[in-house]
């Protein structure tokens, strides 16, 4: 919800988007061990106490880590399935995405297996539409090959904020954000902070002034603007 | 049968009497007042003209009825399937059970003995039907064992009483001059049958005589024998695919279920094939249901694992623990709950994954990383404690910490570069260090406290790193490097 809004001010657009449901968004991490597009996700999910289905792989599991519950907070119950195949992944976000009272369905697959080809994320996405539940594949180490999806983010985390008190250290956490295909609205890039206090995503500026992400990152540089 | 447990002496005439028809009759009597020539059945008052000194003590039917209940369960000892017979018997189907207990002869000294340490006299007899046990039994010789083909010679014998007819029937056997069940037999049977044909059962010799003979079925239903739901569905040919014949199976188990008022939290498929061999496909719910579509949604994708062989032409579908099922109506507009839809998808998933799969996350009381989150299943009922610290977590953890291979150790603050998983990172930015001391109500004495960094590299990812225990701490060597989780 709250990244449609976003993204309708930041293209300009006056039009309304159709209505606003709930869809199957793919992200892709630009290293496996990012979790900037944990973060994202997260920070998108609407803001409910439902509980949230997360499906991992094997790989993601071991790669990447779990989803640990004292950094993403309490305030909605997870449920974690731990599955071995990316097929089986599937089949529990599909199964999932029945059940209407789930805040979220987030799944987590490594690599491009045979499984998840189109018709696999097309049945992704009817099913989200229809149940309203907002769903999203986590692709580490894939290639963003046909898929359904109706949303694809290419997320990768950059230099974070100035932290306000402590020149040396990382503040808000920022990410770049490329929206390269969606249905919706219109693809565009932008680097988002992540005000972790208020749960909300800043999005700075447009990626287009990108003397940030091949700076260093040093303590006192600035996001552009 | 009769209670013996804490009886007045026996030479005390003494009856239990129960309302007649015109006042009080005989239930039962002691031995001295049967010696006296009084039955039971007689009145009471014309008793006591006979035995001046009768003692009369109500007896308690309902009480009695609930003891023999509660002994039928008891006889489970000795084989599986009892069942009350009457007011005053057992019915023990012991087929398969005798050679366990040494044999027909030593099952029954058996048995008296255990009854008679209950305080019960008994009188036991073995017999391949329920009318002839009950007969021998009760006229019979003592403990007296009844082979299949000796039923006709052993009952020949008896009084006609023993063929379990009404007071009215055996007296008019007794006045056609029947007063064995032998005479009985020797009567031409269409005679028989023109005599009692509107007779009902406990009024009909030929029918009474016919299931003492084991002509007639009488079988031992035993009193908690649990219903069993199942539906098959009959192929004309062999096929090798049960799909398309799933639901329709579903919806007729939960007919059966709705109609018994209970649910299942079980179901095995079966399938028997042409070749000679079953298949087995089982799932399983976390709560008990009846819901057709439900139950068909379990077996996706689980029928693909039934080896059909040459192909089966029956399949059979049967329900496992199977429990009383409370309708619930949830809402006024007739709607379900909200909790019953993540039940069911955590049984859906349980069914496909196994219940390990399906965890719930809860923050345990503790400052060491890995153990402040805890996984539970997922629908146990555990209340989160609050987390212990406010300092900033990442949002991944691993299971085992990664080491790292330092490249530009700093005395202070974490290292300049390192290498993690092949690829170089160099710190642009660190807070910390965060101290964590091992909880040594925990630990293994030697554990290293650790310092953790959040740190950020060149290329903006965040990084939790720590190193394991300080210079010349004297628990090991150098401190080593690790990372432990990823901030967003």
């Amino acid at each position: 919800m709250g990244s449609l809004r976003v993204q309708k001010r930041l293209a300009g657009q006056v039009r309304q988007p159709d209505p606003l449901t709930h869809t199957l968004s793919e992200a892709f991490p630009e290293t496996a061990t990012d979790a900037a597009a944990i973060g994202f996700v997260l920070a998108r999910l609407p803001r409910t106490d439902a509980p949230i289905l997360w499906v991992q792989d094997r790989l993601s599991r071991k790669e990447a880590g779990r989803p640990y519950l004292a950094g993403i907070g309490t305030k909605r119950p997870v449920i974690m399935v731990d599955v071995s195949r990316a097929a089986d992944v599937l089949w529990a976000m599909e199964d999932g995405l029945r059940c209407r009272n789930l805040g979220g369905v987030i799944g987590e697959i490594w690599g491009d297996p045979p499984a998840l080809d189109f018709t696999a994320t097309k049945r992704l996405a009817l099913r989200a539409e229809a149940a309203d539940v907002p769903c999203w594949l986590i692709r580490r180490a894939a290639s963003p090959d046909l898929s359904a999806a109706r949303d694809r983010w290419r997320i990768s985390a950059v230099p974070s904020a100035p932290h306000p008190h402590d020149a040396q250290a990382p503040g808000a956490p920022r990410w770049a954000l490329d929206l390269f295909r969606s249905r919706r609205s219109k693809p565009g890039q932008w680097v988002a902070t992540y005000d972790r206090a208020q749960d909300r995503l800043n999005l700075a500026a447009p990626i287009r002034d990108r003397t940030l992400a091949t700076g260093d990152g040093a303590a006192g540089e600035r996001a552009a603007g | 049968m009769e209670r013996q447990g804490n009886a007045p002496p026996d030479d005390i005439p003494i009856v239990l009497a129960r309302e007649g028809h015109h006042g009080p009759v005989i239930h039962a009597a002691n031995r001295t007042v049967r010696v006296n020539g009084i039955l039971p059945g007689s009145r009471v008052v014309d008793m006591r003209a006979i035995c001046p000194e009768l003692q009369v003590e109500f007896a308690d039917e309902a009480g009695d009825h609930a003891a023999l209940d509660r002994l039928v369960l008891w006889a489970r000892r000795w084989c599986p399937w009892t069942v009350r017979d009457g007011d005053d018997g057992l019915i023990l189907d012991t087929t398969g059970s005798d050679h366990l207990l040494g044999g027909e002869a030593a099952m029954l000294v058996e048995m008296e003995t255990q009854l008679s340490l209950l305080g019960l006299t008994a009188r036991l007899a073995v017999a391949p039907t329920w009318g002839a046990a009950w007969a021998l039994a009760r006229f019979g010789p003592v403990r007296s064992i009844c082979a299949a083909e000796e039923v006709n010679f052993k009952l020949g014998a008896l009084p006609v009483t023993g063929l379990r007819l009404d007071d009215a029937t055996v007296l008019l056997l007794r006045r056609l001059g029947l007063k064995t069940i032998g005479a009985v037999m020797d009567v031409p049977r269409l005679s028989l049958t023109r005599r009692f044909i509107k007779a009902g059962l406990a009024a009909n010799p030929l029918l009474r005589l016919d299931q003492a003979l084991g002509k007639l079925a009488e079988p031992v239903a035993s009193v908690d024998a649990k219903l069993r739901f199942a539906v098959q569905s009959r192929l004309a040919e062999p096929i090798f695919d049960p799909t398309p014949y799933l639901p329709e199976l579903c919806e007729n188990l939960c007919d059966t279920l709705k109609k018994a008022g209970m649910g299942c939290r079980r179901l095995h498929l079966t399938v028997y094939r042409t070749d000679g061999d079953v298949s087995h496909v089982d799932v399983a719910t976390s709560a008990t249901t009846r819901d057709p579509t439900h139950l068909h949604g379990l077996f996706r994708d689980k029928v693909e694992r039934i080896n059909p062989g040459f192909g089966f032409d029956l399949i059979t579908l049967e329900a496992g623990s199977v429990e009383v099922m409370q309708v619930l109506q949830n809402r006024l507009d007739g709607g379900s709950d909200d909790d019953l839809h993540l039940t069911r998808l955590v049984d859906r998933l349980s069914a496909k994954f196994g219940p390990r799969a399906i965890t719930r996350p809860v923050l345990r009381e503790s400052h060491i990383p890995e153990r402040a989150a805890a996984q539970v299943a997922a629908l146990a009922n555990i209340a989160d404690v609050a987390a212990v610290t406010t300092q900033e977590r990442p949002l991944r953890l691993f299971d085992h910490p990664e080491e790292v291979r330092v490249l530009y150790a700093v005395p202070e603050g974490p290292p300049a570069q390192f290498v993690w998983r092949r690829q170089t990172h160099r710190v642009t930015r660190y807070a910390g260090p965060e101290r964590i001391a091992p909880e040594w109500w925990k630990d293994r004495p030697g554990t290293r406290l650790r310092d953790y960094f959040k740190v950020e590299d060149q290329s903006g990812r965040r990084i939790w790193l720590y190193r394991e225990g300080l210079h010349e701490d004297g628990r090991g060597g150098d401190p080593r490097w690790f990372v432990h989780g990823c901030f967003a």
